[in-house]
């Protein structure tokens, strides 16, 4: 995690620099092409305005009246039209930078691709799905595909950050490899599974430059929303002209009006919701980086805002509940065993045994019983197989406990009748029971526990309450799966889970009307992955569970399933707190703009109209009103574009609370913000003498 | 304000919410087809009007088959009375020898009382002869109501159900309002005008001389029976032209006190039946919430401005338009109540209420009658709200948005959207068309700033379908009365019809269980939320014509100028 | 086109409950409770009709009690109010001719206090009744045309107030027609009483 973090903060700094401002405010010119105009309605509407004002300028001087305000106006209208342009365009460039930094490795790789035997050197991007290439020890994986033949181990820094290599063999749940990756050993035959421009990375690259990146549902919602408000405004605008005429002849006034067209556009642009329609796009896309930046890979930005939605955490007990590996934590003899042979016979069945269960029964052994002994060179170890589910030394067995007992029967032994008793109780503890025997005669117990990860029971509560359900998977017997659910405080557990008993308690989950998110790795998980509403396949996994899910995880963790959750809801947060924001806004503009309208109607001499008093910010002159409610318009948007590229702050609480804070912040904020903005901009055009 | 005006105020207050529970709980008796305390009397007649009609009570059909019922129903009750108004004067009940109604007026008129606006371009007692107040108006007070109801209903099944095509039978619904609802209460409403002296007749004007020796006709005519439906139907349309000021309508404080009540009970209580048809009664009760903060809201500063005095007319109080048996605490419950739930009527004149107070009523309407709204539309009013509440709160909880368990999407919002703005806009664009055209401005009984007011708040009632008239404004030429129709129409089905494929679409959609990450919509937070959201709206759509109105006027006014 | 037909006959069978046995019920039933009321509760002088209790006429004697300005001059057929806005040239006009007109016929001066209600029209054009205060603001006028001492009227006045209905609702009040047929009622009680003492005198 916290490793995640540094990395994070290091590439928002490398990403925030000089070259991508510079990059992004020549993309934003860019982006006045009416084709990307009309992708953004309410901007669209900006930049009419901005023309409009602009004929407006040319009108006035060929007229030869006075033409400096409606410049001043035209200019901030295009700044407007064109900060929005530049968001978009540093969200773009900030992934992109990120994407092209994986892509380059790639570019520059050239295959070894195997034909009819016959090796040759491509280029990687001609690759091909069905290709097979040959990698070895030194070489860069040319594209994302599975290994057909041999064993390799690989180094998948470039991409996860994790300097530890991985091995990768043909068949079972390991065969997947990721294009830039690189074998650091051994050689291997690779069959590549994705066309150019197809892989993971591809997508993902495409989807935070922009060019296939699609409208997600809510994003749709929103947007019609945000087209029903500015109808709304164009309505209240077009129609003022009329209301604003029929007063002007009540009260008397006579001359040119002072609602001009260019006012009116003016008012109507800052009306209309610009600041959220200006950073929607943008907000969608730094959601995406943000994965990215977690080495998350998502095929889709809907994937991400489901993921805000999901409401149930399927979540495998190995690696994200529990620590991988069971320890020793006890010995139980069984009636009429000594302690300590017990302890004798299970440090020598566990001298040899290489795995983490082993060592840790020689370490109990060591530091609670002070026993020390050396492997004795007559005996043999016996190692574990898949068939005896048993290893020992010499005469010594331990194991499952049926298999030593199925052992022992073999041999002609008796099964102690207090050993099922001992059996069941460590299993309820949520432990695995191993049954030690010498030759015939069971000795006793080993208590393998499952250690719960630290901090983890408080994730758990957070989770619970943002509203999510969390449900454990497990191989574990149901007593077990219990416990460790007890100790670790999930909602609700798993047990004995096989594929199809996860595919249908994801269905079952769907039915009732949640939304589930789990994470897989191995191939057996694909219907899981592909019927879960939020899929996220281990790296490390098979090519067929990355393809079923929608989600790609680097690094191969299981807890980032937590992170993803958040990465959604902190997206569809921001959306609604700046659409707060954009319409809180509008209620400041109009005690700007309207006095300064209408502050001459029914005015007697040497006094102002009745509407003067709304001028509640009192600002200076009407026109200075104006442009600074203008200025204030397009300057929030580049204020707001940090806020729109990392999202509001996100703390997992309950939704009451949530939106009491979001309101205050973003609505009660939202509506006096603009006052005190547009009050001091006010105060800066009368020192520089602007209007 | 004396302490008898707030006792009255209190006593309104209270006795309105005291009836919401039992009416709440009858109507959800009856909507959801059980036998209710009145069946044995009832039911015979349900089961008569369904052998005429030729409806099999236990179909049930999706939402666009009930869409197709309930228009052709409404289209068929539009030409029905618009050929009564025609061709009165050929038919029976007719005493005066009145005249057949100008086609324009008579177009207007039957869209009225068919889209439960009860807006009125012509005076009753001059134009209308009692069979067509009868069988023509009187009938459509009834059934527009019902249809209101109807909506509203399927509505609440669309949002409660799971995942279901059939939405129920319009003309169960119908009936069923009509039979058990509107009539029983009618009837009891009806005796008790009575007994405070409304009129109930079928006799021609008797004529009176006067002690000074005038002669003076009394126009008379079945309005008890009528005035009772108007009232509890959020109708509205004066039995005579001056409505409930009019002596014979509304004579007593006692008839008007019960006639206040009768005005908001059905839509108030609505949120009650609307909690128990969606299973959860909180639901129901938030809703009257936010629709009481905001009636509360319009109250209060309604009677501070009205309790004020004039100081462009002499320091005078507002008096002008006012009957002195309502005073003007009366007239301020009325025109508050009145605006809120969409029911035509008024016991004083608008148009000379000091101008906060009549821009408060002129605001009422604005709000898109939701709060109370009327009966049934005022409901569905202020579910599509609701939508729009969820929508911005679901975000910001980050969460896709749902109501009830049930997503709200782009689908949903496009709908809510249009509801919500189909009556604003034809209220600003048919309004500055008025002041641009000389016919329209050729109406005007008032200068300066009152002047726009009074066109505003024409189409803002009639775009409402609220009825309620400011009273300065000609309206009965061709340019006010078409219009005005459209307006109507365009106010009505321009949002029943998206409240019925909202209901289709919701009924098919599967409830997601509520959890901690749900954002609750029966709590506090959301009452605040949906009173702010419907300000907003409301108030950034309407806020620079209501500055060039009301706001300016009350500023003028406390110059002491006149127009 | 099934629904065209059920629309149809929907609405015939809601016509007939609605709009014709319903009016007809509530009629027949309010001529049992209230039959002087459903007819307009008129008022008779002997045989004559002269008015109904709830429409104002619009008095203009001296000798009579006159009720609120009417926008629509008391016509009963249609009623109509004013409509003018709280700032209204027109309207402010008008309170000024009618609180001239009232200061003359009580032969007061012109700084002095005329009841608002008398001076702005009410919202009917038939408003039947007048607060206390504006009733005893005319008595000293009517006492003077009637010949009668002013305290005479107080009792009449006093009989003819209705207070808040149920004690609650609405304000005091007075019928201004009823008060005018009780004002002729004690004139003919005064005169017939005078008759008798002449007659008694000249025996």
């Amino acid at each position: 995690m916290s490793q995640h973090k540094s990395q994070k903060n290091n590439q928002k700094n490398s990403l925030f620099n000089r070259e991508l401002i510079q990059q992004s405010l020549k993309e934003a010119w860019s982006k006045f092409h009416p084709r990307s105009q009309w992708q953004n309605p309410v901007m669209l509407l900006v930049s009419l305005g901005a023309l409009l004002t602009s004929a407006a300028v040319v009108q006035e001087m060929l007229a030869g009246r006075a033409w400096g305000f409606t410049l001043q106006i035209a200019l901030w209208l295009w700044f407007t039209a064109y900060f929005a342009n530049f968001a978009e365009a540093v969200a773009e460039g900030r992934g992109k930078a990120q994407a092209e930094s994986l892509r380059k490795m790639r570019s520059e790789t050239m295959a070894r691709r195997l034909k009819n035997g016959v090796e040759s050197q491509v280029p990687a991007s001609s690759l091909r799905k069905g290709d097979v290439v040959v990698c070895e020890t030194g070489d860069v994986i040319p594209g994302d595909g599975e290994v057909s033949e041999g064993i390799a181990s690989v180094d998948e820094s470039a991409i996860t950050g994790e300097s530890a290599p991985v091995v990768r063999e043909s068949g079972g749940d390991r065969s997947a490899v990721t294009g830039g990756t690189r074998v650091i050993s051994d050689r291997i035959l690779i069959t590549i599974t994705q066309d150019p421009g197809q892989s993971f990375l591809d997508q993902m690259i495409g989807l935070v430059e922009g060019a296939s990146r699609q409208r997600t549902p809510n994003e749709i919602a929103l947007n019609i929303l945000l087209l029903t408000l500015t109808v709304v405004f164009v309505l209240a605008v077009v129609t003022l002209k009329a209301f604003a005429f029929y007063s002007e002849q009540a009260s008397g006034l006579t001359g040119p009006s002072n609602v001009s067209v260019t006012v009116l556009v003016a008012l109507l642009v800052c009306l209309i919701p610009t600041t959220i329609a200006a950073l929607l796009s943008a907000i969608g896309i730094s959601g995406m980086d943000r994965l990215l930046q977690r080495n998350v890979l998502a095929t889709s930005g809907k994937a991400v805002e489901v993921a805000g939605d999901v409401d149930v955490l399927l979540l495998d007990k190995t690696g994200t509940i529990t620590y991988g590996n069971r320890m020793a934590s006890a010995f139980y003899p069984v009636a009429g065993i000594r302690t300590e042979r017990l302890v004798e016979a299970a440090l020598l069945a566990s001298l040899a045994d290489e795995t983490p269960e082993g060592r840790s029964i020689v370490l109990l052994a060591n530091q609670r019983y002070g026993l020390n002994l050396d492997k004795p060179a007559e005996l043999d170890f016996v190692p574990f197989t898949a068939q005896t589910r048993m290893s020992g030394l010499g005469e010594i067995r331990k194991g499952a406990a049926d298999a030593v007992m199925r052992y022992v029967q073999g041999l002609g032994g008796k099964i102690p009748s207090d050993l099922q008793n001992l059996v069941d109780g460590i299993a309820r503890k949520g432990s695995t029971p191993l049954v030690v025997c010498d030759q015939q005669t069971i000795l006793g117990l080993i208590e393998l526990k499952d250690v719960v990860k630290t901090g983890i029971r408080e994730r758990f509560e957070q989770l619970r309450r943002m509203g999510i359900r969390t449900i454990m998977i497990t191989g574990d017997n149901p007593l077990t799966a219990a416990a460790i659910a007890a100790e670790a405080g999930v909602d609700d557990y798993l047990a004995e889970a096989t594929p199809e008993a996860k595919l249908a308690r994801i269905r079952a989950e769907q039915a009732a009307g949640h939304l589930v998110a789990m994470v897989g790795d191995g191939t057996n998980d694909a219907p899981a992955l592909a019927q879960a509403d939020v899929g996220v396949a281990m790296a490390s996994g098979t090519q067929a569970a990355r393809e079923a899910g929608n989600m790609v995880d680097l690094d191969s963790n299981p807890t980032k399933l937590i992170e993803v959750v958040e990465i959604g809801k902190q997206l569809l947060m921001t959306r609604g707190a700046l659409t707060t924001f954009s319409i809180a806004n509008d209620v400041a503009k109009y005690f700007a703009i309207l006095p300064a309208l209408f502050a001459g109607l029914y005015a007697t001499q040497g006094q102002q109209g009745p509407l003067a008093a709304l001028n509640l910010m009192g600002l200076a002159t009407p026109q200075s009103a104006i442009l600074s409610a203008v200025i204030f318009n397009a300057l929030i948007i580049v204020f707001l574009i940090p806020l729109a590229l990392k999202g509001v702050k996100y703390q997992p609480q309950g939704a009451v609370v949530v939106l009491r804070k979001n309101l205050f912040v973003y609505g009660l904020g939202g509506i006096l913000a603009p006052f005190v903005g547009i009050k001091l901009i006010d105060l800066l055009l009368a020192v520089f003498h602007l209007v | 304000m004396a302490f008898s005006d707030w006792l009255q105020v209190a006593l309104f207050i209270l006795l309105l919410l005291a009836a919401v529970p039992i009416l709440g709980e009858y109507m959800a008796q009856v909507y959801q087809g059980q036998k209710t305390f009145l069946s044995p009397v009832l039911g015979p007649l349900e089961m008569g009007v369904y052998a005429v009609a030729g409806v099999n009570p236990s179909d049930s059909g999706d939402w666009k088959k009930y869409t197709q019922g309930l228009l052709w129903f409404n289209a068929l009750g539009f030409l029905f009375l618009l050929g009564l108004l025609l061709l009165q004067a050929f038919l029976p009940l007719n005493p005066q020898k009145l005249v057949p109604m100008e086609l324009g007026v008579a177009v207007n008129t039957a869209m009225s009382f068919m889209t439960n606006t009860n807006w009125q371009a012509y005076s009753g007692e001059s134009t209308l002869s009692y069979l067509s107040q009868m069988l023509g108006l009187g009938v459509q007070n009834f059934v527009s109501a019902a249809t209101g109801m109807a909506v509203m209903v399927v509505l609440a099944r669309g949002l409660a159900g799971k995942q279901i095509k059939t939405l129920g039978n319009f003309w169960v619904d119908l009936t069923r309002s009509v039979v058990y609802i509107l009539l029983p209460l009618s009837l009891l409403l009806a005796l008790a005008l009575v007994s405070q002296g409304v009129v109930q007749s079928f006799s021609a004007y008797p004529s009176a001389t006067t002690l000074e020796g005038a002669q003076q006709v009394v126009p008379l005519g079945p309005a008890a029976s009528q005035i009772a439906i108007k009232q509890l139907g959020t109708n509205g349309g004066g039995f005579f032209g001056i409505n409930s000021a009019h002596p014979f309508e509304n004579p007593t404080p006692l008839s008007n006190f019960l006639q206040m009540l009768a005005i908001l009970l059905i839509p108030a209580a609505l949120t009650w039946t609307y909690g128990r048809l969606v299973g959860s009664l909180r639901q129901g009760i938030v809703l009257l919430a936010a629709m009481g903060v905001l009636a509360g809201s319009s109250l209060g500063l309604s009677l501070w401005a009205e309790f004020g005095s004039n100081p462009a007319l002499g320091n005078l109080p507002f008096l002008e338009g006012k009957e002195t048996r309502f005073g003007i605490v009366n007239s301020v419950i009325w025109s508050v109540s009145t605006t809120l739930a969409s029911n035509g009527s008024v016991n004083a004149m608008h148009d000379s209420f000091s101008p906060l107070a009549g821009g408060l009523a002129l605001f009422n309407m604005m709000l898109g009658e939701v709060v109370f709204g009327g009966v049934g539309a005022g409901l569905y009013g202020i579910l599509m709200f609701v939508i729009l509440t969820v929508f911005i709160a679901g975000l910001m909880v980050g969460r896709s948005p749902e109501y009830l368990g049930k997503k709200i999407e782009g689908a949903q919002i496009r709908m809510a959207a249009l509801a919500v703005i189909l009556p604003s806009a034809v209220v600003l664009l048919f309004t500055a068309m008025a002041v641009l055209l000389p016919v329209g401005l050729k109406g005007l009984n008032n200068a300066g700033p009152h002047g726009l007011s009074e066109i505003l708040y024409a189409f803002t009632s009639m775009a409402n379908n609220n009825g309620s008239a400011f009273g300065g404004l000609t309206v009965n030429t061709p340019f006010y009365t078409w219009l005005g129709a459209l307006a109507m129409l365009i106010g009505r089905f321009g949002v029943i019809l998206p409240v019925m494929v909202i209901a289709g679409q919701m009924a098919q959609k599967q409830a997601v269980p509520a959890s901690g990450g749900t954002f609750p919509t029966d709590g506090g937070l959301f009452v605040i939320l949906l009173v702010s959201v419907i300000l907003i709206i409301g108030g950034l759509t309407f806020f620079p014509v209501l500055a060039l109105g009301p706001l300016v006027e009350h500023g003028l006014m406390l110059q002491g100028k006149v127009f | 086109m099934n629904e065209f037909l059920i629309a149809l006959r929907s609405l015939i069978a809601l016509t007939l409950l609605t709009g014709v046995a319903y009016p007809l019920l509530v009629t027949g039933l309010g001529q049992l409770a209230n039959a002087e009321a459903v007819q307009g509760s008129l008022i008779k002088r002997g045989e004559q009709v002269v008015g109904s209790r709830w429409l104002a006429q619009p008095f203009q004697q001296a000798g009579y009690f006159w009720p609120r300005p009417s926008a629509g001059d008391y016509a009963t057929v249609a009623s109509g109010a004013s409509n003018k806005g709280p700032t209204s040239k027109d309207l402010l006009d008008k309170i000024k001719a009618r609180k001239a007109d009232l200061l003359k016929a009580h032969l007061l001066p012109a700084d002095a206090f005329v009841p608002p209600e008398l001076l702005m029209a009410s919202g009917s054009g038939l408003d039947p009744e007048l607060s206390p205060a504006a009733v005893q603001f005319q008595v000293p006028r009517v006492a003077h045309a009637r010949g009668l001492q002013p305290q005479e009227l107080a009792a009449l006045i006093q009989s003819a107030t209705k207070g808040p209905q149920l004690g609650l609702l609405g304000a005091p009040r007075v019928n201004v027609l009823e008060l005018n047929m009780a004002l002729l009622q004690l004139e003919q009680r005064k005169f017939s009483l005078k008759q008798g003492h002449q007659h008694e005198s000249q025996q």
